[in-house]
Order: structure tokens, then C-alpha cells, then sequence
């Protein structure tokens, strides 16, 4: 018989009592965790920045656009390895609800700046030749049922008109953090209509992505190109991805607070139940505390079988709300794809479930433990019968 | 009578408790020597103080003022953790709702204070069983408590008080919870304790036929020991 087999006997004296504590700490865990993946979801992009990619914009906003003869003179800069252009185009797909994001990019500068994002040779030679073509990631393709050689036409919201397409390639992420929702076609193809039917909107781009040499050189860089179209009719703001992405997230950083602040309640309240628990659980055994004492056990074992039992439970329960949030993450990601095309649990989330588990285990067990150990053995006694 | 090398022996004891305000006198100027090997009961009414001594005798109290000196060792003098280490090897308890844990065993109830010392498994397991075979409970080996009879349970109390082999027995009102019979058994078990193993059990005791087992009787009454020193047919 050791200390362990009676941490663990003593957890199920009141069985109800303890599988509903059990229970309450693994819904605790599973909400904590599923507002955390929100959360990491809502930095998706900021994470899957790169620091050797700048982005540059028109200065005023990112509504207005910058001459596409910039790029040039981008490539000319001390430090740029690579420019790539493109626009956000906003078409919609048969119905509004049906959202996902779709850019005109410069294919094959784009896919060299961005080697996460995996196509096969052949279809990215496809997609080059076809001006028509596009690409979709994998879930969107799935999500919609396309397959290559498919058509498919996006009502212009930004640019009016109904844009037909033939789906050229299907990419996938090199690794969970990148959005396999986007559709991709080539900016020639709505350059060259633009010249037909609105001349002026023609040879302008919504940003450029510039590769530097080294992230050491990124901030010289940035100053380097913003300082270069200085004064001129159409002036720029280079950044980071890192700090582009921030940009974007920071425009909705009440409901990012909001939910944090929702996940620590969800801590707090957890711990005043299993709180509750212990101090209910030690207060039910200060006679056994004092046999313990009286036979020559000390206060360092009767620390060991509160904090035992309680972290027996929370880890417990942190356990079975750490393996649901797994399935449950899947569930809320594929309802969620919309707004979510990145879903995951991330390992810091897994860190953060098992820290919360083991701090609730922790808090809770002090005050019981501190009331157990200071009860002098004879008033302990006294309480039987 | 003097006992000429007591096992036990208290000199001056005082001891109060604190009520709010009121300072409430429990034991007054107490001195008190028990012999090796002896069975003493202390006797007395309600509040006379006779759990108090026990506890102090057994160093789960502190004295206000006074000694006590158990087998030469002052244990007035003794820290916290001094005493329970002092209780883990010296004392066995034996109470009289039992206060088995629920959740053990009989083995692993008489194994528990076994866990303190540096014994292994094999050899905790050689004394447990050793000792529920001296109370006759060796086929209750993995019974719970609340499988056994309240005579039972007391059996397996006292096989938890002398697995570690210590030197004093202190028993409050071991039989208060039992039948006749039962009560009877247990009083003839700690005599054969007395007999067998040379143990010293103190008894606090409301029962005459309880005390009628031990050879010296004590009278407490409103915290004075009398000292008159009644002996028993033993």
C-alpha cells in the first residue's frame, strides 16, 4: 500500500461527487482550449508571416492602388531577392454566403515567394500558361467539389462583371498554419479585361510582397522603398507581413480581448468549484488528518494527499477535455471554415490545458491543506462521534 | 508507593484550555508514574480530564507547565515534528470509534503506520500480517471496515497500534462502543498484550468492568489525580 493507491482510493469515496467534478473540468479545459484555437485561429496569419517577406501599399489605404511600374524600381533596391504583386479581388461564388478569399497574383513570381504553399510543377506550368486558370486549396477545391479542368465563374463585386475560370491546380499547405481555402488566378487576366473596359483602373496593383535577402535587412528595406516613391502621386507603405497581418487582426481586437477574457472566466469558475470540492472533501476527513498525525504521519503527507487527490481530479479531467478538444476543434473548424480556414490546436494551447489543469489542481488543494495541517490532533479527534 | 524506574512519570502538570476569554483549568499539579509493563485505567466523569491526560501522556497535547518524561525522553521538550516522530515508534493508539481509515483494508489499515519506517514491502507485509494473526483476523486480511464488526474493527485497531512495536499502548474508552461480549474480547486481548508482548497500556475507561481488567486504577476528578493507588485482583 502506497501514499498513490490512497490518493487514488480516496478519489472515489463520493463517486457522484467526484465524476461531476471530473466533469466540470474537462468541459472547463474543453471550452478553455476551443477559445484559445479561436484565438490562435485569429492570428493565423500573423503566425504564418515569414520575416524575409515585406508588404508594400499605397500609404493613404490599402483601397487605393499603386502603379504597377513600381515594381521595377522595388527590384532595384539593395536587399530584394523577389516582387510579387497582386490584388484582393472580393468575387463571390454563385452566392454571398459562399465566401471565401480570392487574389489575382502574378503566378509564378507569387508561388517562388511563397514556397509554404505547395503545388505540382506541372499544374503551376498549367496555371502560367492558362491566363484563365486558377488555383484553389485543397479544402476550398473540396469543400465545392472541384476537380482540375473544372470552370467556374466569380461575380466581381470590385471589379463588376461575371470572370470565368478553369481550375488549373489544387495546392496544399507545407504544414497546418496555412490557409487552404484561397483561390489564386492570374492578374494578367483581369489586367487585360480592365484595359478593355475601364482603361484608367489597368496597370495598378493592390500591394506588392517583396522578398529581402535576410530579415536583418528588412526594416532598411522597407524605409528604402517608402523613401523612394516619396512625394510622388501614389506614396507607400512597406511593412512586414508579420506587421500587414497585425493590421488586419488589431481592426477586431475587442472581440480577441473579449475572448480571452471569457476563457480566464471559464478558469476562475472552474477553480471555485473544485475548490469547493476540496475544501468539502478535507473538511469531511479532519478525523482521518488527525489519525494521521496521531500515528506520526506529517504535515508534508497530509499536503501530499489533499494536493494528490485534488491534482488526481483536475489532471483528470484537464486529460479528457485535452483528448475532446481535439474532435471538437475538428467539428468547429469545418462548421467555422469561413471564417476560420486555419483551425488547429496548437501545441501551446495543449501546454496551456495541462498548466490550467495543474494550477486549478494546485489553488485548490492550499486552503484545505493549510486548514488540515494546522487542525491540532486533539481538536481533530474531538469531532468523532 | 514509589515505583522505583517508572516508564512513564509526570511531575507538576498543568494544563488549561481557552475558552474566548475564560481560561478553563482541565488538569491541576498532576504527578503520576507508571511502571513498565503495567495496565493502568484512569477513571473519572465527563470533563474530568482524563482524555487530556491521555493525549498529553501520548504527546498529541501540549502541557501548560510541567514534564513528562516517557522512557527517560522529556517529551514536554520536543518540537512538532520531534513528537510525531517520537509517536510513529513509541506509541500505539487505540481509540474507541476505531478510526480506521474506510478506504484501506485490514491489511493496509495495520500496514499504514508501517509506511513511516524504513521496512520494505516484503517485511511490512511479514509484521501486518503477524499482527492481524495475533488478534485473530487473519481471514480478514482484505476486508474493509465497514465489512467488520465493531469488535472487529477494534481487533484491527489494536493490530495497527503494536506493528510498529512501541513501547506504550494508550487506549480511551477502547470498549465504549461495544457489545458485552465483544468489549470482553478486547479487554482480554490487551491483557494478553500486557502478558505476552510486556506492553504499558494506559486506558481511559468510564467502564468499572474495563477498569476491573487493569492492575493499577487512577481517579481523575475536576483535573485532580488522586493519588490513592488502587490495585486490582490482578
Amino acid at each position: 500500500m502506497h501514499i498513490q493507491k490512497l490518493i487514488f482510493k480516496n478519489s472515489f469515496r463520493h463517486k457522484l461527487r467526484t465524476f461531476l467534478t471530473i466533469l466540470g473540468i474537462t468541459i472547463a479545459i474543453l471550452a478553455f482550449g476551443l477559445l484559445r484555437t479561436v484565438i490562435s485561429a485569429w492570428y493565423a496569419g500573423v503566425e504564418a508571416s515569414s520575416a524575409t517577406r515585406l508588404v508594400t501599399r499605397n500609404s493613404i489605404s490599402l483601397v487605393f492602388h499603386l502603379p504597377l511600374s513600381y515594381k521595377d524600381k522595388i527590384r532595384q533596391i539593395q536587399g530584394v531577392k523577389i516582387v510579387s504583386y497582386g490584388n484582393w479581388f472580393g468575387g463571390v461564388y454563385i452566392d454571398e454566403k459562399n465566401f471565401f478569399p480570392n487574389f489575382t497574383v502574378d503566378p509564378k513570381s507569387y508561388f517562388e515567394l511563397y514556397p509554404e504553399i505547395v503545388l505540382p510543377a506541372d499544374q503551376q506550368a498549367a496555371f502560367i500558361r492558362d491566363r484563365k486558370g486558377f488555383v484553389a486549396g485543397r479544402k476550398l477545391a473540396a469543400k465545392y467539389g472541384w476537380k482540375i479542368g473544372d470552370a467556374v465563374t466569380l461575380k466581381g463585386t470590385i471589379f463588376p462583371g461575371d470572370w470565368e475560370f478553369v481550375m488549373r491546380g489544387i495546392y496544399r499547405g507545407r504544414d497546418k498554419t496555412v490557409d487552404e481555402t484561397q483561390f489564386f488566378f492570374s492578374w494578367d487576366y483581369l489586367n487585360e479585361s480592365l484595359k478593355k473596359t475601364t482603361p484608367a483602373r489597368a496597370d495598378q496593383v493592390g500591394f506588392y510582397m517583396i522578398g529581402v535577402t535576410s530579415p536583418s535587412v528588412a526594416a532598411d528595406v522597407a524605409y528604402a522603398i517608402d523613401k523612394n516613391f516619396k512625394n510622388s502621386l501614389a506614396e507607400t507603405l512597406t511593412e512586414t507581413e508579420k506587421a500587414f497581418q497585425m493590421g488586419f487582426v488589431s481592426m477586431s481586437e475587442a472581440i480577441v480581448v473579449a475572448i480571452q477574457l471569457v476563457s480566464f472566466v471559464v478558469i476562475i469558475i472552474i477553480l471555485a468549484v473544485v475548490a469547493n470540492t476540496m475544501a468539502m472533501t478535507a473538511r469531511e476527513r479532519f478525523v482521518e488528518y488527525a489519525i494521521f498525525k496521531t500515528l506520526g504521519f506529517g504535515k508534508w503527507h497530509i499536503a501530499l494527499l489533499i494536493f494528490g487527490e485534488s491534482l488526481f481530479i483536475t489532471m483528470t479531467g484537464g486529460a479528457l477535455g485535452i483528448v475532446l478538444t481535439f474532435p471538437s476543434a475538428r467539428a468547429f473548424g469545418n462548421e467555422m471554415s469561413t471564417f476560420f480556414p486555419t483551425f488547429n490546436v496548437s501545441t501551446k494551447t495543449l501546454y496551456l490545458d495541462i498548466a490550467v489543469s495543474l494550477f486549478v489542481g494546485m489553488a485548490s488543494a492550499i486552503i484545505p491543506t493549510w486548514r488540515a495541517i494546522n487542525i491540532r490532533i486533539a481538536d481533530g479527534l474531538r469531532r468523532i462521534g | 508507593m514509589e515505583i522505583k524506574h517508572p516508564i512513564v512519570k509526570i511531575k507538576n502538570l498543568f494544563k488549561s484550555y481557552r475558552r474566548g476569554s475564560q481560561i478553563l483549568p482541565v488538569l491541576q499539579d498532576i504527578n503520576l508514574d507508571i511502571a513498565d509493563n503495567e495496565f493502568m485505567a484512569i477513571m473519572g466523569p465527563s470533563g474530568s480530564g482524563k482524555s487530556t491526560l491521555l493525549n498529553l501522556i501520548a504527546g498529541i497535547d501540549k502541557v501548560d507547565s510541567g514534564s513528562i518524561t516517557v522512557s527517560g525522553v522529556d517529551i514536554t521538550n520536543l518540537s512538532e515534528n520531534e513528537l510525531a516522530l517520537w509517536r510513529s515508534t513509541n506509541i500505539g493508539f487505540i481509540f474507541q470509534f476505531y478510526n480506521l481509515i474506510p478506504v484501506l483494508t485490514a491489511f493496509e489499515n495495520v500496514e499504514l503506520p508501517l509506511l513511516l519506517t524504513g521496512l520494505s514491502k516484503k517485511q511490512r507485509k511479514e509484521h501486518a500480517e503477524a499482527c492481524l494473526q495475533l488478534v485473530n483476523l487473519s481471514d480478514r486480511l482484505v476486508h474493509y471496515p465497514g465489512q467488520l464488526s465493531g469488535g472487529q474493527q477494534q481487533r484491527v485497531a489494536i493490530a495497527r497500534a503494536i506493528v510498529t512495536d512501541p513501547l506504550i499502548l494508550v487506549a480511551d474508552e477502547p470498549t465504549g462502543d461495544l457489545d458485552r461480549v465483544s468489549a470482553k474480547e478486547i479487554l482480554e486481548l490487551m491483557e494478553r498484550l500486557v502478558h505476552e508482548l510486556g506492553k504499558t497500556i494506559i486506558m481511559v475507561t468510564h467502564d468499572p468492568r474495563a477498569a476491573g481488567k487493569a492492575h493499577v486504577i487512577k481517579q481523575l476528578d475536576k483535573g485532580v489525580l488522586n493519588n490513592a493507588h488502587t490495585e486490582t485482583h490482578f
